[in-house]
């Protein structure tokens, strides 16, 4: 299984039926692919769209139905439309239940920089300040290391997208948290050991006596 | 609200004007107003927008076309022509959170002097801006935004200018149909009155002004 999977897979388990979530492009995407069974979420669109579908068929594609990236998608029976000002008070008014997003870094605390890498790259924020300010959970799927070099940082050296800290990391060696304010290891994945995550990790990581191995 | 041929309607747009245009990856984008805006060479115009799009679509053909002195947007990632026309100083361009954005545009039509928002609080976004506390919470005063001129698009317009929207491409148009001082309509159908059932009426006909005729 390669490291998308594992961790799109590993935050699908994190899923309630009822739930309102935000996918953001990227690896956040392909949790959509597995929803378990008998799990009924809504999925948000901040373009416009709750009750995301998936990509239409062939010739079934509509100019006006598309995702944030402006890509075609599919509605669902019980699919609503509205504007961004709506889009965005679900988001900030504490309506979204979970928002999932990519990271470029992670700080000891669990703050996220995901939005620039200054000099290089200026996308703009987009809404990930807001998604990461206003949904009541908020977890970071990406890889561990970049290039080899974590991810899992000390201090971020890049723009923070918001001081609020994170909920949950996946990646494809871990799922962490950040209980009082400390990285802790609550998951590894199968075949990688707690010290493999903590020599791929270059900020403090409590490590529990026991490590459940991650079910995916 | 009088009706409008396409040529008459962005002749109205002086060099130096700034624009709302809605959209949202060009989804929901005046794209008959904009080509036109190019055909009349319009200059130095400010937009505020959610994005530039991508070059070929939407607002993506007016940096092409270099027509843009600044631009205030919340995501201009799939256009590299807007990031390059930055980097090169060309064209100065404000990034806002997009939540922070639309609230500003919709203060700016609401007759408000801006918004309270914990979104970029303790981040670049904070820089230069008034930090309040409310009840114990942080927030950073945002201020309202309004342009000279809001390019809309509906997909139903009726003979008296009320509007209607389809799908994903509502985005920004209603909110930004408020916020300007003139405010300029295509739509994909224009209907009689009745067609669009009051219930039905995301834009009140009185704030429109002006609506391109189909051709």
């Amino acid at each position: 299984m390669d490291a998308q999977t594992v961790i799109a897979k590993r935050i699908a388990r994190e899923l309630r039926s009822g739930m309102l979530v935000n996918l953001g492009i990227g690896i956040p995407t392909l949790v959509a692919n597995y929803v378990p069974e008998g799990t009924s979420v809504f999925f948000q669109s901040e373009n416009g769209l709750i009750g995301t579908g998936p990509i239409p068929e062939e010739g079934m594609a509509h100019p006006t139905l598309t995702d944030a990236a402006g890509h075609p998608v599919s509605a669902l029976p019980g699919a609503s439309t509205f504007d961004s000002a709506m889009s965005f008070g679900l988001i900030r008014g504490g309506h979204l239940d979970m928002t999932v997003l990519g990271g470029l870094q992670v700080d000891a605390k669990g703050r996220l920089a995901n939005w620039m890498i200054p000099g290089k790259m200026v996308p703009g924020m987009g809404g990930a300040m807001d998604l990461v300010s206003g949904a009541k959970r908020v977890v970071v799927a990406m890889q561990h290391t970049a290039k080899g070099r974590p991810k899992i940082i000390k201090e971020c050296s890049l723009p923070l997208t918001s001081l609020r800290q994170v909920d949950l990391v996946v990646t494809e060696l871990a799922v962490i948290a950040f209980p009082g304010g400390r990285a802790t290891l609550l998951e590894t994945a199968p075949g990688v050991t707690a010290n493999d995550v903590v020599v791929a990790t270059d900020a403090e990581l409590v490590v529990p006596q026991s490590v459940p191995q991650m079910q995916i | 609200m009088k009706t409008i041929s396409l040529k008459d309607a962005v002749a109205l747009i002086p060099d130096g004007a700034s624009l709302m245009i809605g959209g949202f990856m060009a989804v929901g984008t005046p794209e008959r107003l904009v080509d036109e805006l190019v055909r009349q060479g319009k200059r130095d115009l400010t937009i505020i927008a959610n994005d530039t799009a991508m070059p070929g679509r939407g607002i993506g053909k007016l940096v092409s076309a270099g027509l843009l002195s600044r631009t205030i947007a919340s995501h201009i990632g799939l256009n590299p022509e807007t990031q390059q026309q930055m980097i090169d100083g060309k064209m100065a361009v404000d990034l806002v959170p997009q939540g922070t954005l639309i609230e500003r545009i919709r203060a700016g039509g609401f007759g408000l002097g801006g918004i309270l928002t914990p979104t970029g609080v303790g981040t670049v976004v904070e820089e230069g801006k008034q930090r309040l506390e409310v009840d114990g919470k942080s927030y950073l005063l945002e201020t309202a935004l309004r342009a000279d001129f809001a390019l809309v698009h509906a997909f139903l317009a009726d003979y008296l200018g009320n509007l209607s929207y389809a799908l994903t491409a509502r985005n920004f148009n209603p909110v930004i149909a408020m916020a300007a001082d003139t405010v300029i309509v295509t739509a994909d159908h224009i209907v009689p009155v009745g067609v669009i059932a009051p219930d039905h009426v995301v834009t009140p006909a009185p704030v429109v002004d002006y609506l391109v005729a189909n051709e």
